[in-house]
């Protein structure tokens, strides 16, 4: 397969630590252009893969081809072709906003003239540009997010790599963020991003992974995973009186599965009004009772939690 | 493919191989510093500067007058002086990538981001020993000037003097370096500076030749490297003898030789898990 086929292949890719192995036989092939998630919950791999997309760690066993080169091959060529945002906030605190930026561009090489264009360019789509000579210590933790987005865009590359781009960011900064990244999308991009919130994946991904023990357990479009990993349906118990077991003897055979989430029990189903009057009949429902469309979250949840009926 | 266990030893062997270092980028590196730095000379140049002109002012002058005797046929004060460009240039480098790397790798994880450009560890970490010989240049070229200022250069070869105090440099910061990248916590730049870089600012004669050492004493101050800066140093800068200068510059080409590999190579060792 050449590199028009695929922005990121790997075969049997293996990489541990001691005897711990973070990652653990993981096969994929990311398509170019548009948004490709990473799921999972936390300690399932994703940054340790993320890690060595981005040739800042080498793969223990097996290959991994970003962009159609090996990653054991010429490093610093494949890393010009990549635009990186890693998980915790690396910006250059002895530098300006608009420094972090131009000295981005001087470590990938772009010449002076267009590095200067480039950070104003990059300043307006991050939304800062009016804190272009602020220093980093001055900018709220959304800024910081969307300056480290910008950076990862200062070589214009042609994949980007972002290991969690809204963790610990409110509401708003994150629609600023999720906005920055469609139109990145749009542009023709491609877009790896780990994510362990649903409604990121649901918003930006054209396909997604689900990685857990360091190994992809599902793999599609997010129609394609709630078809095969959920039902069209849930209805949630909230209630003390409600167990599982109970749960499980009212509504039978009718439930596709029947599963304990916390405080909560969710029953998978195509007919959930049916089940739903059951359960209100039986009294189950103490705290209430809720009839919705299975989401992300519930394939995410069955993937990688508890799931007592299979 | 698959990574078999290496043969035991063979990972400290390799620490010895020649790193790959890509200087135009190492050189990019270097420039971020030199930015930061004609920023802010003002404030940091004034300690460094003058710590050893102090030494010149309270152990030259100072101690110097209870002196009396002529040392190597000049006064006290002018005996000393080079030997304090030397440990000059060994401190400028020293600080340089112990504490102020240390700060940017596991604060403010600069390398970190760093890396994901087209910079690599090695780059990175050959950027950071340029600079460092960059200071200690700054530093002991400073303190020579004074030195002629004040008459205390005797020899025209003191024109030589940058070669011997970026050698210096160049064999101390890639020493610091190896710490850096070896050591799990900061608090432990405390063992190198009060059992290796202060005994040796004290003992490789600078303040007093190391003939007047215990008997057993004298070979290991004759292997420390800063006693070959400062023998160089003294060589160009007081007595004019070239030859003497010649084998303290071979011994330091040789000493940095050894310790450049390793700097580097233990620095991508410790950024690439």
């Amino acid at each position: 397969m050449g590199a028009h086929d695929t922005a990121i292949r790997a075969r049997g890719l293996v990489k541990r630590y001691g005897d711990y192995a973070a990652v653990d036989g993981i096969d994929l092939d990311i398509p170019p252009a548009g948004c490709f998630g990473i799921l999972g919950p936390n300690g399932a791999g994703k940054t340790t893969l993320m890690k060595m997309i981005t040739c800042v760690s080498p793969p223990t066993a097996g290959s991994l081809e970003v962009l159609g080169v090996d990653v054991h091959g010429d490093r610093r060529a494949l890393k010009h072709r990549l635009g990186v945002v890693p998980q915790g906030e690396t910006l250059d605190s002895d530098l300006t906003v608009r420094e972090n930026l131009t000295s981005f561009g001087v470590y990938h090489d772009v010449g002076r003239r267009v590095v200067g264009e480039r950070a104003d360019q990059l300043l307006a789509f991050a939304h800062l540009a009016d804190r272009a000579d602020a220093r980093i210590e001055e900018l709220s933790g959304g800024m910081k997010r969307r300056l480290l987005v910008a950076r990862a865009l200062v070589n214009d590359p042609e994949l980007v790599v972002l290991d969690e781009p809204t963790t610990g960011l409110d509401p708003q900064a994150r629609q600023l963020v999720w906005e920055r990244l469609r139109r990145l999308r749009r542009e023709g991009k491609t877009l790896l991003i780990t994510t362990h919130y649903m409604e990121e994946a649901q918003r930006l991904c054209d396909r997604l992974a689900v990685l857990h023990h360091g190994r992809v357990i599902a793999e599609g479009t997010p129609a394609e995973l709630l078809a095969a990993h959920t039902a069209p349906r849930v209805v949630e118990v909230h209630g003390e009186q409600a167990n599982v077991e109970e749960v499980y003897r009212v509504v039978g055979g009718m439930a596709r599965d029947v599963e304990s989430v916390g405080d909560r029990i969710l029953i998978y189903t195509d007919d959930g009004e049916e089940i739903a009057a059951r359960i209100t009949q039986a009294g189950l429902a103490t705290q209430g009772l809720l009839l919705r469309e299975a989401s992300l979250e519930d394939v995410f949840l069955r993937l990688t939690g508890h799931a007592l009926v299979d | 493919m698959t990574t078999t266990p290496a043969p035991p030893g063979s990972r400290l062997l390799a620490a010895w191989r020649w790193p790959d270092v890509s200087w135009p980028q190492a050189l990019r590196m270097w420039r971020r510093n030199a930015v930061l730095f004609r920023r802010g000379w003002r404030l940091f140049v004034i300690p460094n500067f003058f710590e050893p002109v102090l030494y010149l002012l309270s152990i030259g002058l100072g101690l110097g007058l209870y002196i009396g005797q002529r040392i190597m046929g000049v006064e006290y004060v002018v005996f000393i002086a080079p030997g304090l460009a030397a440990a000059s240039a060994m401190n400028g480098a020293v600080f340089e990538v112990t504490y102020n790397v240390y700060v940017k790798l596991q604060y403010l994880r600069l390398y970190d981001a760093v890396i994901t450009t087209p910079l690599e560890p090695e780059d990175a970490a050959a950027g950071e020993i340029a600079w460092a010989v960059t200071r200690s240049l700054m530093y002991g070229v400073a303190f020579v000037i004074v030195m002629a200022l004040l008459g205390y250069v005797r020899s025209p070869w003191a024109v030589l003097a940058p070669v011997g105090l970026a050698l210096i440099g160049l064999g101390f910061a890639s020493l610091g370096m190896v710490v850096t990248a070896t050591i799990p916590r900061m608090e432990l730049y405390t063992y190198f500076f009060t059992l290796f870089i202060t005994p040796m600012f004290l003992f490789s004669g600078i303040f007093f030749p190391i003939d007047r050492l215990p008997e057993a004493a004298q070979p290991v101050a004759w292997f420390t490297p800063l006693h070959h800066g400062v023998e160089l140093l003294r060589a160009l800068c007081l007595t004019g003898d070239i030859a003497v200068a010649g084998v303290h510059t071979l011994w330091l080409v040789v000493f940095a030789a050894l310790v450049f590999p390793p700097a580097v190579n233990l620095f991508r060792r410790r950024l690439i898990v």
